[in-house]
């Protein structure tokens, strides 16, 4: 039994919990009293965070991350679920692949780890992948998506969106237009014609997003965007949301904070796809989210080993490290901002996502018998990003050295305590 | 000079810049001595680390270097260890240990001379011998250098220099080089162009922009010339060879409506026949030979000050 002592509630309630047998067994007004187990005086008590974009690299890239390192990042960042991209070697194509993920997420016993299947064969974009199989097998696949490639073709699209209507699925989109994109490398705008990288615009990310809108209105089906970067996108998803059209939209922390400017210098720690883009769209960001246009937050955690950075700007890997970061940088830019209340960080980042997954373990609101996916957070504290303390196996963030609000030091897992103090604790491999 | 590199002309202050031209100035009367040979840079070590073929670029930096008495390594990358997959950062630290103290950088990846700089892969002082489409500073000193000996050998400056800049604005590191430089030097430029070799953004640079060379073609000092690249028609930047040639390419006509003191200029190597016909390349307005020597001394220049003499021009 785990007992939690006067932590603070969203609505600045103060309560006492007992969590027995994976659930809250008891939840209460604060007795104002401590007796043994978890002082959480000065503490925000929250559910559990809801990834729906992770990149783990298992299996195939074991040197930049595995299941078991990635889960220690998730709870190190405050996320009681992960959902791994397809984008592994082999992909993530296949029951059996998806099995695999899903039994080494267990294995690690650190948060949930659903893995996503990829839409297409390889991601080849041209013949659909086993998803049926994938929603079948112990892994329950519901999120499909060849995240890192677009399903370009839009008939293959129209398939997939039609397809994965038997099992209640959703396609989550890495919106880019191919033809747009050749050797693409940043934002095209006027830092790209000033340092001379390809850019990457956002109209092919708009086209492909407004062009999908319309496919799953027609076929009446889910869509999930991924990491929108463009005001344009956000003004495309409000239009769709207002025609009753089936989609939702996730952002990533970076593209909350982060702007061309910072490629300036070439160094590829800003490497990334979609690309950061101006302040214009980083408003526009955060206002879509506050609104809730923008449903989500998900981090594209997106780990790359040294040498894949430590090189030329066109000779790097495209992603940034975000399971660690993530919390912090949206109470930075949401919550400090006074864009949004604690009540929305938890809807973006963990409600919503879980809805959206369909993952009825998490995103709970707290109540007796509900499941005990909670984090502390010590709200009034700060801490410094170090890339060499992160959990990560890769240490490619590109918020190093900044000092960020908020700090989760306590995370409960299925009823389990998983970080205490900061500090990962069980899990299965201690 | 910034930091003890040359890498972008935006790290130059225009005194920096004024200061360079007239030390190449100086170095040029020298070198057109009976004896070329200046003892300044004996001990050094220069690298011309090359991952594009550039023969042009290459020798001209190899030929100041040694005008200098500085020892010349040329790394080409065709051939070496990078062939084999070895990185930028592995290179770097082999010439490093080495003992290079200079390295003079071509490579197709924007921002590459500033990643060595930047990094502690290396210690030398490193020169942008053209990155990717982004900067090539050395040519814009040679190209500023050459339109003051022609057009303003009695002014500080190039105030009021009228220059057109004709052809692929969107992949040329020469473009990009001269609008900064040029600009802060007093010119005015003119980028002439079709919108699909524009880049986006383009409107936000100090010049004015058009896509009719005829009408710009009698208002102006200066008319540079860029190569194009042939594969650039595959990529549909234009319909075919022939047309951008008659719409874009310097040919007698548009010659003959140069103003009477007005220069051809062209970075090189040249496609004749296609962005400028052989008569301007070969008539007396081309000084395109002048800028291959001017050169030199430019790049002489630049060495001296980098890794030499603090007597001449600014002290790093």
């Amino acid at each position: 039994m785990i007992k939690i002592n006067n932590a603070k509630l969203t609505d600045n309630s103060l309560v006492d919990l007992e969590i027995n047998n994976g659930v809250i067994s008891k939840l209460s007004k604060s007795s104002g009293k401590q007796t043994d187990g978890i002082d959480a005086t000065g503490k925000l008590l929250l559910p559990g965070l809801v990834d729906l974009h992770t990149h783990l690299r298992e299996p195939g890239r074991e040197d930049s991350e595995t299941v078991l390192t990635g889960s220690q990042a998730a709870v190190a960042g405050g996320y009681t679920a992960i959902s791994s991209m397809a984008n592994t070697n082999p992909v993530a194509d296949t029951a059996g692949v998806v099995e695999q993920i899903y039994r080494l997420g267990k294995e690690a016993g650190l948060c949930d780890v659903n893995p996503i299947g990829a839409v297409t064969k390889g991601l080849n974009g041209e013949q659909l992948a086993e998803l049926g199989a994938m929603a079948d097998s112990i892994a329950g696949v519901r999120i499909f998506s060849d995240d890192g490639k677009c399903v370009s073709d839009p008939l293959i699209m129209r398939r997939a969106l039609e397809y994965v209507k038997t099992f209640n699925g959703i396609i989550a989109q890495h919106a880019q237009e191919p033809r747009l994109t050749i050797n693409a490398q940043m934002n095209e705008g006027s830092v790209s014609a000033r340092i001379g990288l390809p850019g990457w615009p956002a109209i092919a990310e708009e086209a492909i997003i407004a062009r999908d809108i319309l496919l799953a209105e027609h076929v009446q089906s889910r869509l999930h965007i991924c990491h929108l970067t463009t005001a344009g996108g956000v003004e495309l998803v409000r239009w769709a949301k207002q025609r009753g059209i089936q989609v939702t939209a996730e952002v990533t922390p970076h593209h909350l904070l982060l702007t061309d400017d910072l490629v300036e210098n070439y160094d590829p720690i800003y490497k990334v796809n979609p690309p950061l883009r101006t302040q214009k769209d980083v408003m526009a960001l955060r206002e879509g989210l506050a609104e809730g246009i923008i449903d989500i937050v998900a981090t594209d955690h997106a780990p790359h080993p040294a040498e894949d950075k430590d090189c030329e700007w066109q000779a790097a890997a495209f992603g940034m490290v975000g399971l660690e970061t993530a919390f912090s940088v949206v109470v930075k830019t949401m919550i400090e901002s006074k864009l949004m209340s604690w009540t929305d960080l938890v809807d973006r980042m963990s409600i919503k996502p879980a809805q959206i997954a369909g993952y009825k373990q998490q995103g709970q609101v707290f109540a007796e018998n509900s499941p005990a996916n909670l984090i502390l957070v010590d709200t009034a504290g700060s801490w410094q990003v170090e890339r060499n303390n992160l959990k990560s196996k890769s240490k490619n963030t590109p918020f190093e050295g900044m000092n960020l609000p908020a700090v989760i030091s306590d995370v409960i897992y299925n009823g389990k305590l998983v970080l205490s103090n900061r500090a990962i604790v069980n899990g299965n491999h201690g | 000079m910034i930091s003890g590199h040359l890498l972008s002309t935006a790290d130059l202050t225009k005194q920096e810049a004024l200061n360079l031209l007239s030390t190449a100035k100086e170095l040029a009367a020298i070198t057109d001595g009976p004896n070329k040979k200046l003892p300044t840079l004996r001990g050094k070590t220069v690298v011309n680390l090359f991952f594009e073929d550039s023969t042009r670029t290459r020798i001209s930096f190899e030929t100041a270097a040694k005008r200098l008495s500085a020892d010349v390594i040329n790394f080409s990358a065709k051939g070496s260890s990078v062939s084999k997959g070895e990185s930028l950062k592995d290179t770097a630290q082999t010439l490093q240990a080495m003992g290079a103290d200079a390295v003079v950088i071509r490579h197709g990846s924007s921002g590459a001379a500033k990643r060595l700089a930047d990094t502690q892969w290396i210690q030398a002082a490193i020169i942008n011998a053209g990155d990717g489409t982004h900067e090539h500073p050395t040519q814009a000193l040679l190209d500023a250098f050459t339109i003051k000996q022609h057009l303003r050998s009695d002014q500080e400056d190039l105030t009021g220099v009228k220059v057109l800049i004709v052809g692929d604005i969107l992949h040329s590191r020469v473009a990009r080089s001269n609008v900064i430089l040029l600009t802060k030097l007093g010119a005015q430029i003119t980028l002439v162009a079709p919108p699909t070799l524009l880049p986006v953004g383009v409107n936000e640079w100090p010049v004015k922009i058009s896509y009719d060379l005829d009408s710009e073609i009698e208002n102006c000092d200066v008319v540079m010339m860029l190569r194009i690249q042939l594969e650039r028609m595959a990529d549909s930047f234009f319909p075919t060879e022939r047309e951008y040639s008659r719409r874009y390419g310097l040919n007698s006509a548009r010659l003959s409506k140069l103003s009477k003191n007005a220069i051809v200029m062209h970075p090189g190597p040249m496609n004749r026949g296609l962005e400028i016909s052989a008569e301007s390349a070969d008539d007396l307005k081309s000084v395109i030979i002048d800028q291959v020597k001017n050169g030199v001394a430019v790049r002489m220049a630049v060495l001296y000050e980098l890794l030499g003499g603090a007597q001449i021009g600014e002290t790093k």
